[in-house]
């Protein structure tokens, strides 16, 4: 057991760094919670998402090169998003030089939750968080990662989010009617889709009011910010936290 | 219209639009329990999709095969290679019957097709006889809804419409008492009615039959009554053994409507005793998908409406709100394909869930391959705009320095721009949202000054 502590890279998407260093803050705390040598480095930009998804894949190859030659040499990366996580192992243009770089990453790259269970084996955690928490599947995530079982398909429920908070002292998890129904946000359909963006908004914080949520969390901070934008401009009271805000608050 | 204008145009009726998701949910929910009823419920999407992919594979030689083997059985085959040419082949056919009046049983084909304008702008009476079509037929409007036509109607609307059109009691809404008109008025249509067209869900190559699955028994009962079935299908639909069956019919009802079973399975092999079947075999763009590897998946589909009713954005924005034959999910990934620039909106009205492809009985890749035409259409018909815009974020993006100054710059200006500008009218996040409120230190800065 002489091996050296795996070296992680902490990915903190562009829109976290920016709006939301509080999550990117309880991740990195959290990872050294656990014992892990974590470094973020420092010419990190965006993963380059909103371009593939708006249509422009093509136009990503100056990112996705940049992200390979940032990340290459980390044991593990590890960041608190589905969204982008799925991005960067599916979706980057083919870039024949690095082809092997970015399988490599595509082997090595996770997302908090999953990191945390799957790698690092946690389980029965110690801590304490009081609160009703409703938890908002991402998309990219849930079904895309497949962090959670998806309610279309016949198979046995696991939730990695759940296996996690659920071990909590006093946390109640509220079990929602649509576990696994899409918020609405979707990159650019926020915008170019309006309407139904935030119809669809809407109905999920219904669905977590209506549960008596106190703290909607989630671990995609995209798919909250949205929530949260909606619920604050309509005085909603439910409350919104990252999944590593809590966990990082829960365990001291 | 576009997708979106569309979409918000249906939201308008907030009290609708939530009836109509919570319709399709309730669809959706019952697919989801009698799903899990099955244990070997993925094995069988598995194998169905499997199957299809063999057939897709080699569809030029089954096809033939099935040709063969259904003129075996007496069946007249003709080849359409286009919308045009089916619709003038089955007027031909009613020519030479001399006849005027025909009854359909569903058939989303001849709705792609648009056969009924066709036919009444020749004189012909046509007369759809599933319920939901029929509803649909007498509004004059096209399907919303690939398995339940009419589902954006109301029991009250069509009471109106049945008051007006059949004479029922004003007011009366009894889904019972409605269907109870609606059998009389089709009893009459089907008892005159020379020929009979219909759709076809599955072309077995082995036996050279085709069968057809109806809930209400409309398709059993116009073609055992005429002296002609027409049965019109798109070449995808062949299975190779009349054992494969098993495996689709498990899937289909239950995927559609969480049904076990559909009503009537019906198995047309031979022609009566002085009666005649043809069947129309129609191209009209699916041997072009075909050649699209990205796309081909999407001929698999076996029609059973399954991601529209998971769709978030099609519970919530309506089947007219696509503006193709086919709405939802798979429509927007074969609708571009017959015409790009007319449906170029359709890739971009989803989130990329993915709760279309998890739903899908055959598998089809749908939020993949939605994903992959946005790709496609920005190609040809990217709007300059759009495209500047990501060139620039790309530009920014790709660069760690100009990336902290638009950051740097971004949060300064939301702290100090007044709200009327950031909530200006054209900025549409902020029509309904607040943006995050802005932090006066990034996640890097905080690295910097915490852990370096």
């Amino acid at each position: 057991m002489n091996q050296p502590t795996p070296h992680i890279g902490l990915f903190i998407p562009c829109y976290v760094d920016q709006f939301y260093p509080r999550v990117g803050i309880s991740t990195l705390e959290l990872l050294e919670k656990f014992g892990c040598r974590v470094s973020y480095p420092l010419g990190q930009t965006c993963c380059g998402q909103p371009m593939a998804n708006a249509g422009y894949e093509r136009d990503t190859e100056g990112t996705a090169r940049h992200f390979i030659e940032l990340f290459k040499d980390f044991d593990y990366i590890v960041a608190p998003s589905g969204s982008c996580v799925l991005h960067v192992k599916e979706h980057f243009p083919k870039l024949p030089d690095l082809e092997k770089e970015h399988q490599d990453i595509h082997d090595k790259i996770f997302e908090l939750t999953e990191f945390l269970t799957d790698i690092l084996k946690v389980d029965n955690l110690k801590g304490k968080f009081p609160h009703k928490v409703g938890y908002h599947a991402s998309c990219h995530g849930q079904r895309g990662l497949r962090l959670a079982s998806s309610s279309e398909m016949n198979s046995t429920p696991f939730n990695k989010a759940k296996s996690l908070l659920e071990n909590l002292e006093g946390l109640e998890w509220m079990t929602l009617s649509r576990t696994d129904e899409c918020c609405g946000f979707g990159g650019t359909f926020s915008v170019t889709e309006e309407a139904l963006s935030l119809r669809m908004g809407r109905d999920r914080l219904d669905d977590h009011e209506n549960h008596e949520v106190e703290i909607l969390t989630g671990g995609d901070m995209s798919c909250i910010m949205h929530l949260q934008g909606i619920a604050s401009r309509e005085g909603r009271k439910v409350k919104f936290m990252h999944l590593a805000e809590i966990l990082n608050q829960a365990i001291q | 219209m576009s997708h979106p204008q569309a979409a918000t145009e249906f939201l308008k009726d907030q009290a609708k639009a939530k009836w109509h998701d919570e319709t399709l949910w309730f669809v959706r929910d019952k697919r989801d329990r009698i799903s899990k009823t099955i244990p070997e419920w993925e094995e069988l999407r598995n194998l169905a999709s499997q199957i299809k992919e063999n057939v897709l594979s080699k569809l030029d030689v089954y096809l033939e095969e099935f040709e063969r083997n259904a003129q075996k059985n007496g069946i007249q085959v003709h080849w359409a290679k286009d919308a045009e040419e089916h619709n003038q082949i089955v007027f031909s056919i009613l020519q030479k019957q001399k006849c005027t009046a025909i009854v359909k049983s569903k058939s989303i084909l001849t709705e792609e097709c648009h056969l009924n304008p066709y036919l009444e702008k020749n004189g012909i009476e046509v007369v759809d006889t599933d319920l939901g079509e029929r509803i649909v037929q007498f509004l004059n409007q096209p399907p919303s809804h690939i398995v339940l036509p009419a589902i954006h109607l109301k029991k009250g609307e069509i009471a109106e419409l049945f008051h007006e059109k059949l004479h029922t009691e004003k007011g009366n809404e009894d889904p019972t008492y409605l269907t109870h008109a609606a059998r009389l008025h089709l009893r009459e249509k089907f008892l005159k009615a020379k020929v009979a067209i219909t759709g076809v869900n599955f072309a077995v190559v082995e036996t050279g039959e085709f069968v057809v699955c109806t809930n209400e028994g409309n398709a059993d009962m116009g073609v055992h009554l005429a002296d002609v079935h027409i049965a019109c299908m798109g070449i995808e639909k062949i299975i190779p053994r009349r054992k494969d069956l098993g495996v689709f019919l498990r899937l289909l009802a239950r995927s559609a409507t969480g049904q076990p079973v559909t009503n009537y399975n019906s198995h047309f092999r031979s022609p009566s005793p002085g009666k005649e079947i043809h069947l129309i075999l129609v191209d009209n763009g699916r041997t072009a998908q075909l050649a699209r590897e990205k796309f081909r998946n999407s001929l698999k589909c076996i029609r059973c409406g399954a991601c529209m009713n998971t769709c978030p954005i099609y519970r919530r924005s309506g089947g007219y709100s696509y503006g193709s034959t086919v709405p939802g999910p798979i429509g927007s990934i074969l609708s571009p394909g017959l015409d790009m620039k007319k449906h170029s909106t359709l890739p971009f009205a989803s989130t990329l869930c993915g709760s279309c492809s998890d739903v899908c009985p055959v598998k089809i890749n749908i939020h993949e391959q939605l994903y992959e035409w946005r790709q496609e259409i920005t190609k040809t018909h990217g709007e300059l705009g759009k495209g500047l815009s990501m060139k620039l974020a790309n530009g920014i993006f790709k660069s760690p320095l100009a990336y902290k100054i638009s950051g740097n710059l971004m949060r300064t200006a939301l702290k100090t721009l007044p709200k009327s500008l950031i909530y200006h009218p054209i900025n549409s996040w902020g029509k309904g949202r607040n943006l995050p409120e802005t932090p006066k230190e990034s996640f890097k800065d905080w690295y910097l000054k915490n852990r370096k």
